[in-house]
């Protein structure tokens, strides 16, 4: 009786579009959906510094590589947000980050494809963070206080993010036939993947329902995904490139893009570990966190030391 | 991050506005917090200063009973400047 009076209060709560705090009582399983969801998206913040890290050192220009950098920062920091979000749901961060090294947890399955030249800094700015963008602004309105307000910092610093890989691209697309092919290569090369980052079609989606009514979700996977289809096209069209998709028409009736169907396999052979650069990308994240140890474990034996007044 | 605690960082944003909690993280001692805060809270001039507090000594009330907790306050609408009936003619007050 006691049990359902509170799951009444919370869902009444949140159909008042009052935020969940913390402390305030919550559903086990929204607390575990929560976990599950912030920590992929705190994970996917980190992982997908490492194609991108991977060109700081080869940047074309002082400018662009002051750029990337700024960039790869900002997604360090979003990790943070969001794992620091995740935290205040009763799991630390020790075991966030062992369930990511040991693959027990997912991140985005975008970030096992590898970024093979220059462009795809550009198409990842433009598509993939467009992509992320598309999913995150509605989370600015999620029901879990401590997410919405992390989210809210993200996109508020997100936006650059799309301006430079766009920016990028179109700076390709104006250069030299080879340049502007190598953009063309990236877009064919990344288009799909972006638009599988909304997640499977809403009909295979498994937590979509409850999420919406528990207001974590405001909007569909295949509702964000025509959305920002339908935003690409047009800043595809004004560069001169070309989206890889022969079925892309625009449908008068519907006032969207029809599109083409979707590789699901594909999708799913990724996320189940099978992508070109999975095991890469957990080696590479498992060695960073290994070979920082030492760091940490100093930090806190100099700060003993301080407290102690050994040093000053 | 065993050993490393948790922060809360609290923000001011320029001079004459209040700190703010912006989130937290997890450093090994105060200083590494404050500097660890300003490169993740500050990094488009979001701040001139930071209050860090490990998290452990704040001491909250309890939303279990936030209604009655607060209820004192509830029926004190006297405590408002509306609630007073003056003539029109009074204007500023
Ligand atoms: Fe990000
Ligand atoms: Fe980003």
């Amino acid at each position: 009786m006691l049990r359902i009076d509170l799951e009444g209060h919370f869902q009444e709560k949140i159909d008042r579009e009052e935020r969940i705090e913390a402390k305030d009582w919550m559903p086990e399983a929204y607390r575990k959906t929560l976990i599950r969801q912030i920590s992929q998206h705190a994970h996917s913040e980190i992982v997908g510094m490492l194609p991108e890290g991977n060109w700081i050192s080869r940047a074309p220009s002082l400018k662009r590589k002051a750029i990337l950098l700024a960039k790869i920062q900002d997604e360090a920091g979003h990790g943070l947000y969001l794992y620091s979000a995740c935290e205040t749901l009763g799991i630390d961060r020790d075991e966030l980050l062992n369930e990511l090294h040991t693959g027990k947890a997912k991140y985005s399955s975008i970030f096992n494809y590898p970024a093979l030249t220059w462009a795809d800094m550009g198409a990842i700015g433009w598509l993939v963070d467009g992509a992320a963008i598309m999913n995150q602004i509605p989370l600015c309105r999620t029901s879990y206080g401590p997410y919405s307000r992390a989210m809210i910092r993200i996109c508020k610093e997100e936006s650059f993010h799309q301006r430079q890989g766009y920016e990028i691209m179109l700076t390709l697309s104006r250069g030299s036939t080879v340049q502007k092919n190598m953009a063309q290569d990236a877009l064919n090369r990344w288009w799909w993947p972006s638009i599988m980052m909304f997640g499977p079609n809403d009909s295979d989606s498994t937590h979509s329902a409850q999420s919406i009514k528990w207001k974590i979700k405001r909007f569909s996977n295949d509702e964000l995904r025509q959305r920002f289809i339908d935003m690409t096209v047009p800043q595809a069209e004004l560069i001169g490139l070309k989206i890889p998709d022969p079925d892309l028409k625009w449908n008068e009736e519907r006032k969207s893009y029809d599109f083409g169907k979707i590789n699901w396999d594909e999708f799913w052979n990724v996320v189940k570990g099978n992508g070109p650069c999975n095991k890469q990308r957990l080696r590479d994240r498992v060695k960073a966190h290994e070979d920082g140890a030492w760091v940490r474990d100093a930090a806190v034996a100099y700060a003993e030391k301080k407290r102690s007044g050994r040093v000053n | 991050m065993k050993n490393w605690p948790l922060f809360e960082i609290f923000i001011r944003s320029k001079s004459g506005l209040n700190h703010k909690h912006v989130g937290s993280l997890h450093a090994a001692d105060a200083q590494m917090a404050i500097e660890n805060a300003r490169d993740v809270y500050t990094r488009r001039q979001e701040g001139i200063s930071i209050w860090v507090v490990e998290s452990k000594y704040i001491s909250a009330s309890d939303p279990v009973d936030s209604d009655p907790f607060f209820e004192p306050a509830l029926d004190k609408i006297y405590r408002h400047p509306t609630f007073y009936d003056l003539p029109d003619e009074v204007k500023h007050m």
